[in-house]
């Protein structure tokens, strides 16, 4: 049986998330040929639509509404219900960031509905599906399926590719209006941490340095490498104890976890911690002056040495690359 | 102020994780109160002794769950409770246990409650936000900062890295996010003193939930390890060789620049 499938695409200072389009992908497994109506939901997101189409929603549905400026789970499960209501879907997918984690679990208590996060992989089509999931900090996964009623589900950034980009597809983006009220929560202030540039969560390379850094300082070669490969920079935690950079940087059990292509940990020992963050990577470098250091257990590729000696090689050897390509 | 703590007894995913014949195996395996509930218990001790009022540590599980709960006792909580489900149910998700615990909590007139923001074993982190829900109260995820005053409550969440300042009013849930605290060890006197300290255990009949009520929604029907990774190569040579070796492999056999 075909489903009917919301998927909510999700606008950060008016640009959709790249885990929006790998949700699209994501429906298209479970949809059996069913429509895919993508939501989007605050105060100037429309513009968004024609993009959640050309990545292969047949649909779109936005509610734009002052209250939805920032995200409040108050005001987001309003406006999305009010969706739900008018659309009586049989799946939903979000993507497992922050308001996703966030909003999900309410919205599934709200609907007396089961909700499997955070899975990796959807494995079988239909009502057969199986969604993969990570467990015990991704030493081991699980493979569930829903007993009943709605298939809802939250998916891991970076780990279900996208369909290409058609721009000639085309479908129908209409406005929903939803009076939003009774937020028990207000935002008084944001405060960027973050640096600019690309989202560590969903980075397809990430630099990550460890204790071997030494300083802050110790981070900038890390950073304009990361520069050179488009990928983020992130840091095991005993750099963040160190002071050497900021926790929202730290990759690890108790911090970000992240599957980019491409996992270049730096000065890092490979504390179970630190690995149970990155440990799903596809490809795992590991550069370290300790040949003993348990990072080159899960290494692919490993250089023992000099961090501050092998990076601006790899520097240099990257910009001859892009020279001769 | 009436203060409950949503405790999961889980298994030290530094232990070495096995699966015979599909289930993993916990025989042996040591067993730790959840990390992230950790920061919820101290926070609610604190919040406790500058407020007033009682903390109590609810957990679902079977007997074994009492060790975990003695300990949150001997950290300084008031009372413990064991929602003992061993004899009725075989299966259960995040909406079971949400269910239990909220109508556990339903009629308790709490204030605030408090949980880890995910449990590093199931790693859902669906279980706070649900409850809440369910009893009909407000909650904010991740936090690192928690100040009450009154009714009034500011928070400091974390949204992937960056810091949102929030105001909001009791009763509220929160989940507990890295950075909220430093968890405080139990003192000898406190573990002496969390022995004579009350710990209540109810089955589903308590509660009046019968298993229909609080079937899963979802069902796990594999469970198993990655596979093997092929062993990794570390590179020989001249380092600047090395270097050159490694942008190749990265670039030509792996694909990924």
């Amino acid at each position: 049986m075909s489903k009917k499938v919301l998927v909510l695409g999700e606008v950060r200072e008016g640009v959709l998330r790249n885990v929006s389009f790998e949700a699209i992908a994501a429906a298209k497994k479970i949809a059996n040929g069913g429509e895919i109506v993508a939501v989007l939901l605050g105060d100037a997101v429309q513009n968004c639509g024609a993009e959640m189409i050309h990545y292969g929603a047949d649909r779109v549905v936005a509610v734009e509404e002052p209250n939805l400026k920032t995200y409040t789970s108050d005001g987001f499960s309003q406006a999305f219900l009010a969706v739900y209501e008018q659309e009586k879907p049989e799946a939903i997918v979000f993507g497992h960031t922050a308001l996703g984690k966030d909003l999900s679990p309410k919205l599934a208590s709200k609907l007396a509905s089961g909700l499997i996060s955070d899975i990796t992989n959807i494995e079988g089509e239909g009502k057969d599906a199986l969604f993969v999931r990570p467990i015990y900090s991704g030493k081991a996964f699980e493979k569930v399926q829903f007993n009943e009623g709605l298939y809802f589900f939250t998916i891991r950034p970076n780990n279900i590719a996208p369909l290409e980009k058609d721009l000639n597809r085309s479908g129908d983006v209409s406005t929903l209006s939803v009076e939003i009220t009774n937020l028990r929560t207000v935002i008084t202030e944001l405060v960027r941490k973050v640096a600019e540039g690309v989202d560590l969560s969903e980075a397809k390379v990430v630099i990550a340095g460890g204790r071997g850094v030494k300083s802050a300082e110790g981070f900038q070669p890390l950073q304009e490498l990361a520069n050179l490969l488009g990928g983020a920079v992130g840091a095991s935690r005993g750099a963040c104890d160190a002071d050497y950079c900021d926790y929202s940087l730290q990759i690890g059990q108790t911090g970000k976890i992240v599957t980019p292509d491409l996992y270049i940990a730096v000065g890092i020992s490979g504390a179970i911690q630190h690995v149970a963050g990155m440990s799903n990577s596809k490809i795992i470098v590991a550069i370290n002056k300790d040949p003993e250091a348990n990072i080159f257990k899960i290494a692919d590729y490993g250089i023992v040495g000099d961090l501050f000696e092998v990076i601006p090689m790899m520097i240099e050897e990257l910009k001859q690359l892009k020279v001769s390509v | 102020m009436n203060i409950y703590v949503l405790m999961k007894r889980t298994f030290d995913t530094e232990e070495k994780i096995a699966i015979v014949n599909g289930k993993i195996v916990e025989d042996g395996a040591e067993f730790i109160i959840n990390p992230y509930d950790e920061y919820a218990i101290e926070e609610a001790i604190q919040v406790r002794d500058a407020n007033g009022g009682e903390v109590t540590v609810i957990t679902i599980g079977d007997e074994e769950a009492e060790k975990q709960l003695r300990t949150a006792l001997a950290m300084g909580a008031n009372k413990a409770v064991l929602i003992n489900i061993e004899d009725d149910l075989d299966e259960l998700d995040e909406y079971t246990s949400a269910k239990i615990l909220a109508s556990y909590l339903q009629d308790k007139e709490a204030d605030l409650i408090l949980a880890g923001n995910v449990a590093i074993d199931g790693g859902s982190g669906q279980v706070g936000p649900r409850v809440a829900e369910f009893l009909g109260i407000n909650y904010v995820t991740t936090i690192t900062s928690l100040e009450v005053e009154g009714k009034d409550v500011k928070i400091v969440r974390d949204v992937e890295g960056d810091a949102e300042m929030i105001q909001t009013s009791l009763p509220i849930l929160i989940t507990a996010q890295q950075g909220l605290n430093e968890p405080r060890y139990p003192s000898l006197p406190g573990i002496m003193q969390a022995k004579k300290k009350p710990l209540e255990e109810l089955e589903l009949d308590d509660l009046d939930l019968t298993e229909e009520a609080v079937a899963a929604k979802t069902k796990t029907v594999e469970v198993y390890l990655p596979a093997a990774k092929k062993e990794g190569r570390v590179l020989e040579g001249d380092i600047k060789n090395q270097v050159s070796e490694l942008i190749n492999l990265l670039n030509k056999e792996a694909k990924v620049i």
